[in-house]
């Protein structure tokens, strides 16, 4: 309902009423302004939100470490018993151990310094220590070697309980093997060097006599069905003994290796599996300075020798070309002593503690190659340092008979540059190389975490993908904006727009689940294709100009794609049809068993091919569209100007309008390839994701997104791992980030310049 | 000759038309990828005619095979020899079958190849029966009798009706006790639940009386009676649900026992006439579209991955309209051309390139670990240590999925503010209208279609996304929806499931890849075809809002 027009009264605006709704109006006016200021800036908050929070989820990885000292204290110890030949703590870092020479041991407060517990170690009568020797840290074992050459086996042990809901841990000592001495030298003569390593089958005892002769034992275990207590069953090692005095004896994780150090330099490599259990061979370890320790990194493969001079270095043995295993220096550490006092290991990462002759603490990662921290921890001389199984604090002894309990903050030492992209020698490879594996069921793993394999699979699926979709949809944008009849052209573009809304989990399941079986079914078929469907359109063109003008005039221009349909459409039913018997004639009936036996080329079904068929998909109407839009919004002028100096439209389009539109073809390549480096479900799905580095689009390939994809769910939050893949997801977002504004800018250029002309 | 060939050279011909070539085939690659999904996806809901031969095992005794063709192909006879196959010399290709055998618990697979050569005595028994079973897959064979409430009925006549009617009855039972298995017991549950987070929040913050605790045991004790009754209701429907069972016979002689609660839906496929396939089609048509999925995923419908990602595209659509339309009304209307605008183009087109998966890493660090985190710490303290929105889950899917389409609603919404002529503008300025006035009374309406578009593709694109919601919320199986009938109804903190996550999920990570392979097609139909009406119709409205601006320009 209108209200009938009334007659036009005087209205009076400065009417107080009309100022509030006036004021009001402007204000709503403001309101507005700045709301939907906000919400335009807002689109640039989400960008750098997504940038800044990426960043601060990776930056802890580069950040070093730390350590500050929590308490200082008096060592807990009984007159006189001895000087400590083994310093430890539990899981928790609350109860420390000391382990004196003379067989005392002492659980104490890691913050007091109280004593909890001691107990000294129960020994026959008779019978003095004369040696000690501690296990892996890990396994808490420790061994007293008696006069009669037996020797005494004790584990340090920890029993946590819950009364009144907080936490209780009691200390325990236990004898894992019985209270009574196992006997290991035959001849009863006492041991130096002593020597311990535990395995699941058996245990091995060594020790070295002062007559230079090497006294070997291995306990085998053999457990008792009824009673289930674990029986050892001793079996000498005969082992030849060396020249020069014996300075420290090791053996390695699965007891094939004995590592005897001798004389100043020198270590005699063992074979223990060896029949003739013979000297594999002696290698000098330094170069002229002299050997201060030897101990195992975290799982028993790398030896990390110190030095006087105070390097340190990383051992294990290789297989060389002769298949014959050589110890080799790994890699040197960065000199931060003069001289190597102690190397204490980490119980969860291949790191490792330094202490130095002046007072210095240094943490090392091995696979990193990095010196993570260095702190001076005392102004006298460390006498013996240990790590907590967590490696987050650290017991320093000094020559003050002072303890210090040091807490660490040491989260991510495994990360360096050079672990993320150059090549690392890890345990237990033959060479120096880029890996990525970032999880085992082991827990002494260590972590390959190069990021190398992960964007070469990338940049190869994007290159594969790049070698189908540019040249494709640069063509198709060509002749859809520069020859197409526009009533087709209208038919084209929604059909171009659907192509790139087509979920990409839909290509990619098509592409495992259906292309990678029918490629590797139809191999020669598809490469035939390849070839023979340009021949095909040439051909097609060059009958059709030879058509009589009738039938060449039914069809108006610009339907030249319509017509090319059937045309491709045969020629791909030929050569799929082809395909078994090309197979039969050329390859022995089956192309796939050909390439690998005759061409030496390995096959995978999912492989970067079906890869770059089913990205080069999706990527194709990215390109187009931007493409198509530069292409046609070339100024008329331009090419009408051309066309009426004579000449041809190819001519025209080739001197003119690509020139034109170039930077516009170019920002269109780059964001179609910024979007094939990060897609994920197509990869995923359309090859194995093994991450190799090969070039042959038979192989397939790991790339980062994929890679996040499948490995983000399962990392631990906060772990290097999580923040590896962050870093991965920072990667790719700062390859697109870059890619697409350097494309847009591009864009905004030309758009400026068409408008110029 | 009409054209020489340095002519025909010289005109660019051949390259105007290798460049209409790539057209083509991208034309063809389109449509031949459309029509594919839509054959195989259509053609497994139509009940195949059951083929049953004699064979010859590979220790050449003979028995007899029964099963749908699913594949047929022609193998090189090099290939089959390699892999043992005696041919004759002059043989150079064989046709191979790949039969749906069924029978997983006989057989230990549901498929076999066999080639056509050996397949003896090829007929279509009438009488051939195809029972869906809640386990172990389809079985094919024969009925030999039916126990009805311990009453046994044989005779090729009645033998079928009654089977048919037994079946009616199973799976009626069946509805009932899905009905009180899932919404009366899963009523109690989580009220059950609500009463634990009640009870443990008035222990944290140590302000519960007395009455307060006897209130919680009281109804707690109420609902155990609740509970203990629907769980005598649900062993008398168990009782009756196992009651009849029948006989069948594979087609090698072999008789099992098949309970009827294990027995969907049977059918005599070779004795059905076309009116009856039809029907059947279309049951199973909407078994798919209706039903859970059973036995892994692998059969049975995909209902509550429809209603997730529907759930999912409403929610994010709720986020991501409003943020889209301001930016773009932003840039189009108010601010003025410079740096800043620049700047939020290029945000709005890395907005548009990131790759979908850093999203998903932002939107599980972000959203979840951080936001989700901390909104936990303050509010769902009694649930912890068990995450609420800490968790990956709905709501942390649709947000991270809105920040994701945001250059979509903002490129399409510029696009239609940028066609209405100026002369409108001028004109509303003209009589008084201040800008926001202008905005919200002409502009914004007329460019509603725009929005319109814009979220119709934001919503093509967010239900095909899958790589980030793997990381934020989707699951395999839900236990339930994320809108039901329990206390909050809409739990935006629940996983969810999604169609194009089914789809890799079943196509990729299922035990039976083959078995599921139809449903995987038939689920990558049903998102392909949502995806291309809802992209026809955002191009139809958007052609025809150009047409509207067009005829208001002049």
């Amino acid at each position: 309902m209108m209200e009938p027009p009334s007659a036009p009264g005087k209205v009076d605006f400065s009417d107080p009423k009309f100022a509030i709704r006036r004021r009001a109006r402007r204000l709503t006016d403001h309101g507005a302004r700045w709301a939907i200021g906000m919400g335009g800036v807002s689109v640039i908050i989400a960008i750098m939100l997504i940038f800044l929070y990426l960043l601060t989820e990776v930056m802890p990885l580069f950040s070093g470490a730390s350590m500050h000292r929590e308490a200082y204290y008096a060592v807990p110890a009984e007159d006189g018993d001895g000087a400590t030949a083994l310093l430890a703590m539990e899981e928790q870092a609350e109860v420390g151990l000391r382990v004196t020479e003379k067989g005392n041991a002492v659980f104490f407060n890691t913050r007091t310094g109280d004593i909890i517990k001691q107990e000294s170690v129960r020994i026959p009568e008779g019978r003095t220590v004369t040696s000690f020797a501690s296990g892996t840290p890990t396994s808490g074992l420790f061994a007293f070697g008696l006069s009669d050459g037996s020797v005494v086996v004790l584990r340090h042990d920890y029993k946590i309980t819950y009364p009144d809901d907080k936490r209780l841990i009691t200390p325990l000592l236990k004898y894992p093997f019985g209270e009574d001495p196992l006997l290991v030298s035959q001849t009863g003569k006492s041991l130096a060097n002593l020597t311990i390593r535990d395995g699941d089958t058996s245990l091995m005892l060594a020790g070295s006599t002062a007559d230079g002769k090497l006294e070997v034992m291995r306990f085998k275990k053999e457990e008792n069905f009824i009673t289930e207590e674990i029986m050892l069953k001793p079996e000498p090692v005969e082992l030849p003994s060396v020249s020069g005095e014996i300075t420290s004896i090791l053996i390695d994780i699965r007891q094939e290796w004995m590592f005897v150090g001798s004389g100043k330099q020198q270590l005699n490599v063992y074979n223990l599996r060896d029949p003739g259990g013979g000297l594999h061979s002696q290698i000098d370890l330094t170069d002229g300075t002299s050997v201060s320790t030897i101990d195992y990194l975290l799982g028993g493969i790398s030896l990390l020798v110190g030095e006087d001079n105070g390097q340190v270095s990383q051992w294990f043995l290789v297989r060389d070309e002769a298949n014959q295993w050589q110890l080799q220096k790994i890699r040197s550490f960065e000199k931060t002593a003069d001289q190597v006092i102690q190397i204490e290991t980490e119980q969860r990462r291949k790191g490792f503690a330094v202490a130095g002759n002046d007072g210095a603490v240094s943490i090392y990662n091995a696979t990193a190659q990095r010196t993570v921290l260095t702190q001076q921890v005392t102004d006298s001389k460390i006498k013996r340092v240990a790590m907590s199984p967590r490696a987050n604090a650290l017991l320093v002894l000094d020559d003050k008979q002072q303890l210090g309990f040091w807490r660490v903050e040491n989260e991510h030492p495994e990360i360096s540059w050079s672990v993320l992209w150059g090549k690392v020698w890890y345990e237990s490879y033959e060479e120096p190389d880029y890996v990525w594996q970032s999880s085992a069921s082991s827990n002494d793993f260590e972590p390959k975490l190069s990021l190398m394999p992960l964007t070469f699979g990338t940049l190869k699926a994007a290159f594969y993908a790049m070698l189908l979709a540019a040249p494709l949809a640069i063509c198709g944008a060509i002749f859809t904006a520069y020859f197409m009849a526009p009533t087709m052209r209208r038919k084209v573009k929604p059909v171009v727009e659907l192509m790139e809304a087509l979920p990409t989990v839909i290509l990619g399941f098509l592409a495992g689940l259906w292309l990678a079986p029918f490629v590797e079914h139809n191999l020669p078929g598809i490469f035939s294709l390849l070839v023979l469907t340009p021949v095909a359109i040439v051909l097609m063109s060059f009958v059709w100009v030879q058509l009589p003008a009738r039938i060449r005039l039914a069809v108006p221009d610009g339907w030249e794609a319509a017509l090319l349909i059937p045309v491709i459409i045969v020629t791909a039913w030929f050569c799929l049809g082809m395909s078994e018997t090309i197979e039969a004639a050329f390859f022995n009936g089956d192309m796939r068993t050909w390439l690998n036996l005759e061409m030496g080329i390995d096959f995978d079904q999912r492989n970067a091919l079906i890869v770059g068929l089913a990205m080069g998909f999706a990527v194709i109407p990215t390109i187009f569209s931007i493409a198509e839009d530069a292409i046609f919004s070339v100024p008329k002028h331009l090419s009408n100007g051309s066309l009426a100096l004579g000449a041809t439209p190819w001519q025209t389009l080739m001197r003119v309008v690509l020139l034109t539109a170039s930077p516009g073809i170019f920002s269109a390549v780059m964001i179609g390839f910024g979007r094939a480096v990060g897609e994920t479900m197509i990869v995923l799905m359309a090859t194995g994701n093994t991450p190799i580095m090969d070039w042959n689009i038979f192989e397939g390939m790991r790339t980062l997104a994929a890679n996040i994809a499948t490995e983000m769910p399962e990392s631990e939050v906060g772990s290097t791992h999580f923040r590896v893949l962050f870093l991965a997801a920072f990667v790719l977002f700062m390859f697109t980030f870059v890619v697409n504004t350097v494309a847009e800018i591009v864009r905004q250029r030309l758009r400026i310049r068409y408008g110029s002309l | 000759m009409r054209v020489s060939v340095s002519e025909w050279l010289k005109s660019g011909t051949p390259w105007v038309w290798l460049n209409a070539g790539a057209v083509a085939i991208s034309l063809i690659m389109v449509i031949g990828l459309l029509g594919l999904i839509a054959v195989r996806g259509l053609e497994h809901f139509w009940p195949a005619q059951v083929l049953q031969a004699k064979t010859v095992a590979p220790d050449n005794s003979t028995y007899v095979v029964a099963g749908e063709v699913v594949e047929s192909e022609m193998v090189s006879a090099v290939q089959l020899r390699s892999s043992g196959v005696q041919l004759a010399d002059d043989i150079d290709f064989a046709e191979r079958y790949l039969l749906k055998v069924g029978n997983r618990d006989i057989t230990g697979s549901d498929f076999t190849w066999v080639l056509k050569r050996d397949l003896k005595e090829p007929a279509y028994p009438e009488e051939i029966i195809v029972i869906e079973r809640r386990e172990w897959g389809n079985f094919y064979g024969y009925l030999d009798s039916v126990s009805k409430d311990g009453q046994i009925i044989t005779g090729s006549d009645q033998v079928w009706q009654a089977f048919q009617d037994v079946i009616d009855r199973a799976l009626g039972i069946h509805d009932d006790i899905y009905d009180v298995e899932k919404s009366e017991i899963g009523g109690i549950n989580s009220r059950f639940e609500r009463l634990r987070l009640r009870e443990r929040g008035y222990e944290i913050r140590n302000n519960g009386t007395a009455e307060d605790f006897a209130d919680i045991a009281a109804r707690r004790a109420e609902l155990d009676a609740e509970y203990e009754a629907l769980q005598v209701r649900l062993t008398e429907l168990y009782n009756a649900f196992n009651r009849d069972s029948i006989s069948v016979r594979t087609a090698n002689g072999k008789i099992i026992e098949i309970n009827l609660s294990k027995v969907v839906r049977a059918y005599q496929p070779n004795a059905m006439g076309l009116i009856d396939k039809i029907g059947f089609y279309f049951s199973k048509l909407w078994e798919f579209v209706a039903d859970d999925p059973r036995e892994a995923n692998t059969e049975g419908g995909i209902f509550p991955a429809i209603y997730g990602t529907v759930m999912m595209v409403i929610i994010m659509s709720i986020f991501v309209t409003p943020f889209g339309v301001v930016a773009a009304v932003y840039l189009r209307e108010y601010a003025k051309q410079g740096v800043l605008t620049r700047t939020i183009r290029i945000a709005v087109n890395n907005l548009a390139g990131v790759p979908s998966i850093v999203y998903g890493v932002f939107g599980l660090g972000f959203f979840i670990y951080f936001l989700g985190g901390h909104i936990d710490n303050l509010f769902f303290v009694e649930a912890k240590p068990a995450p609420t929105f800490g968790t990956p889950g709905l709501l942390w899917a649709s947000l991270t999925l809105a920040l994701l389409t945001v250059p979509v609603v903002i490129v399409a919404t510029e696009e239609g503010l940028s066609r209405i002529p100026r002369s409108i503008r001028e004109g509303s300025l003209a009589l008084g209208a201040t800008k926001w006035e202008t905005l919200w009374r002409v502009i914004l309406p007329m460019s509603s279609p725009a929005m319109m578009t814009g979220l119709i593709l934001a919503v093509a694109r967010a239900a095909g996304e899958v790589a980030p919601l793997m990381l934020v919320g989707v699951v395999k199986l839900a236990p339930s929806l994320p809108l039901d009938g329990n206390y909050p109804y809409l739990h935006l903190d629940q996983k969810f499931m999604h169609l194009g996550f089914h789809i890799y999920d079943v196509g990729f990570q299922s035990p039976n890849v083959e078995a599921a392979r139809p449903l995987v097609y038939a689920t990558a139909l049903l998102l392909v075809a949502v995806i291309a009406v809802l992209n026809l119709t955002s191009v139809t409205i958007r052609n025809h809002l150009r047409e509207k601006y067009k005829a208001l320009e002049v």
